[in-house]
């Protein structure tokens, strides 16, 4: 417990550092984005160049970058992300709103993938070299060079528009009283098919790292010892090889996280999904740079979390990994 | 065995290899076989393929020929994927050269900015830095190449790291070569075999990248992108299917050939250089 307090605190403060840079970084791309909020302002309900000089004025945009750099940090150690101009709203509480259905199509696609990929991965790896293990690492590396957009049209045309099996978007029926159970099978058969495009292309991922990772397994000591002791070859498939070469994925868990928020961009605006993706479009779209700027650091601040989660995790699944930490 | 032949007995080296090539055929003979502009409307709209032998892949919702438009869009995937990561694959390798040789504070500060643009999603970040600078050819292989550059960067800092304690650095110190010379003419050339065989995955995820940034809209407008080309047909999904799922196909097979023919080399030259 002290060992994970130990590694915990170390990636706190590695953190901060990481934060400040992307904090910095998203200032330096807001003051390149042409025009500034008063612009956006006065666009909306219009004004005279009295009127600029005094909102410039008022929200300090007439002052030096540096006090401006230091404004935005002030703010931001206030959760305050400012107003955004399409919404009319404050920034933090769009983005809170969204955040919930990112997160649930996050968590569902990530389970899917590492699920099934890991479990296919085994599959493919307990018999290195068969047909099965050819078949399944050319049929993922087939499936990884699929654009998860186009899948997810794709899936759509299949199973929303011929066979009209399944909703072809939205998180929920639009003006439906469910609640409850019925409110949440509702959502879950909404979300099939973004998470199933979302899904599957990181499928191909964890089941080419399990199988390589078996692999490598295969050939250590250990494994000679289990056979020599006559372990069946199912117990040690699961129990020291798969067992060994899942470690790997874990870490691999939290270096996608970043790569799966940005592929929910796509996938949300395919199933209009109301989403923190599906924002990033609409921010996009709307020229709304500090939304989109706002949504950059709240899936930094995300990816951080949950990198920090798996290290945690991880240090306790491997006494090995907390222990060389601790002590560096 | 010489590296080619066993690249060659490799059935899956050879598709993608076949795959790139044909590829490479349609980029460069796009403007021979279907010159003026893709853009350009050249019959009756929404035409099903295999009508027409003029137009054999019939036309999109505005009467544009889609497989010339499919020629000059593999112009654009190539060149954006290859630009993108050779730009990636320069500056991580820089980025990550410095890092590992120069150790100490500046390893600190350059890893730091390695882990904030990691933890950025890469593709949030390409779309902040398209819709912020505008769309263009230029600026999507610039922003493209800002969410890559850190794997290759990493790699390379890794080898570095390993490189900078051998004999022939230490004689490079020893005869007084500058600091700056000796990183980048001694060690960055040796350090340069892993990062160069992560290049077909970064091409394929670069390629991948300005499809979906052109499916949001966010490509370049005055070329024809397959990204551009899935999302047009998305206004007619219900009735032409075909118009999204075809470019669709030239995605994939573009980005399998790129993998495998990548996996290939780095197969061959792996077993060759374990061999010697």
């Amino acid at each position: 417990m002290n060992r994970a307090l130990t590694l915990l605190r170390r990636r706190l403060i590695g953190s901060i550092f990481v934060l400040l840079i992307v904090v910095v970084g998203t200032f330096l791309l807001l003051e390149a984005a042409p025009g500034d909020a008063v612009d956006a302002y006065i666009v909306s309900t219009g004004g005279d160049a009295g009127m600029i000089e005094l909102l410039r004025h008022r929200w300090g945009l007439d002052q030096s970058e540096l006090t401006r750099l230091a404004n935005y940090l002030w703010a931001l150690l206030h959760l305050d992300l400012g107003q955004s101009v399409t919404f009319s709203r404050p920034i933090r509480d769009v983005i809170l709103e969204r955040l919930p259905n990112t997160l649930l199509l996050m968590v569902s696609a990530t389970a899917l993938s590492f699920g099934l990929g890991s479990a296919l991965g085994i599959y493919a790896g307990a018999r290195p070299g068969s047909f099965r293990d050819r078949f399944l690492s050319i049929g993922s590396l087939a499936l990884y060079a699929v654009p998860g957009f186009w899948l997810g049209l794709v899936l759509s045309v299949v199973f929303a528009v011929d066979l009209r099996w399944l909703p072809i978007g939205g998180i929920e029926t639009l003006a439906s009283d469910k609640t409850g159970l019925d409110r949440a099978a509702d959502i879950a058969i909404h979300l099939v098919l973004p998470v199933s495009a979302l899904g599957f292309i990181y499928l191909a991922l964890y089941l080419r790292m399990m199988r390589a990772g078996m692999a490598e397994v295969w050939r250590q000591d250990f494994v000679l010892a289990a056979r020599a002791k006559g372990l069946s070859r199912r117990r040690i498939v699961l129990a020291h090889v798969a067992r060994n070469a899942l470690l790997p994925l874990v870490t691999m868990l939290g270096l996608q996280s970043a790569q799966m928020l940005g592929g929910s961009v796509v996938i949300e605006s395919v199933f209009s999904v109301p989403g923190l993706g599906r924002l990033a479009q609409e921010a996009v779209a709307s020229r709304d740079t500090p939304l989109l700027l706002g949504i950059i650091l709240t899936s930094a601040v995300l990816v951080i979390v949950i990198n920090l989660l798996v290290d945690i995790a991880y240090a306790f699944l491997d006494p090995r990994v907390g222990a060389s930490e601790a002590r560096a | 065995m010489s590296p080619l032949r066993r690249f060659l007995r490799a059935p899956e080296a050879v598709a993608g290899a076949i795959l790139l090539a044909a590829l490479i055929a349609m980029a460069l003979s796009a403007s021979l076989l279907f010159p003026g502009d893709p853009q350009a409307i050249a019959g009756p709209a929404l035409l099903p393929p295999f009508q027409d032998w003029s137009l054999p892949l019939g036309t999109d919702r505005l009467g544009r020929n889609v497989l010339a438009e499919l020629f000059h869009g593999a112009r654009t995937s190539l060149a954006v994927g290859l630009a993108a990561a050779a730009a990636a694959l320069v500056v991580g390798a820089v980025i990550g050269t410095l890092a590992g040789f120069a150790g100490g504070l500046v390893d600190e500060v350059l890893m730091r900015i390695t882990d904030a643009f990691q933890t950025v999603p890469s593709f949030l970040l390409a779309l902040a830095f398209v819709s912020v600078v505008g769309p263009s050819l230029g600026v999507v292989v610039i922003a493209i190449a800002l969410g890559t550059w850190t794997g290759p960067s990493r790699v390379a800092r890794a080898e570095v790291l390993s490189i900078r304690e051998r004999d022939y650095v230490a004689g490079a110190r020893v005869i007084g070569m500058h600091p700056m010379a000796i990183a980048f003419r001694e060690v960055l050339p040796n350090a340069l075999p892993p990062v160069l065989a992560m290049s077909s995955v970064i091409v394929a995820a670069a390629i991948l990248t300005e499809a979906a940034l052109s499916f949001l809209g966010l490509g370049d407008p005055n070329r024809v992108t397959w990204g551009g080309m899935i999302s047009e047909g998305r206004t007619v999904l219900r009735t032409a299917p075909f118009l999204s799922i075809v470019p669709g196909i030239a995605l994939v097979l573009t980005v399998l050939g790129v993998y495998l023919a990548g996996e290939g080399i780095v197969e061959t030259t792996a077993v060759r250089r374990g061999l010697s």
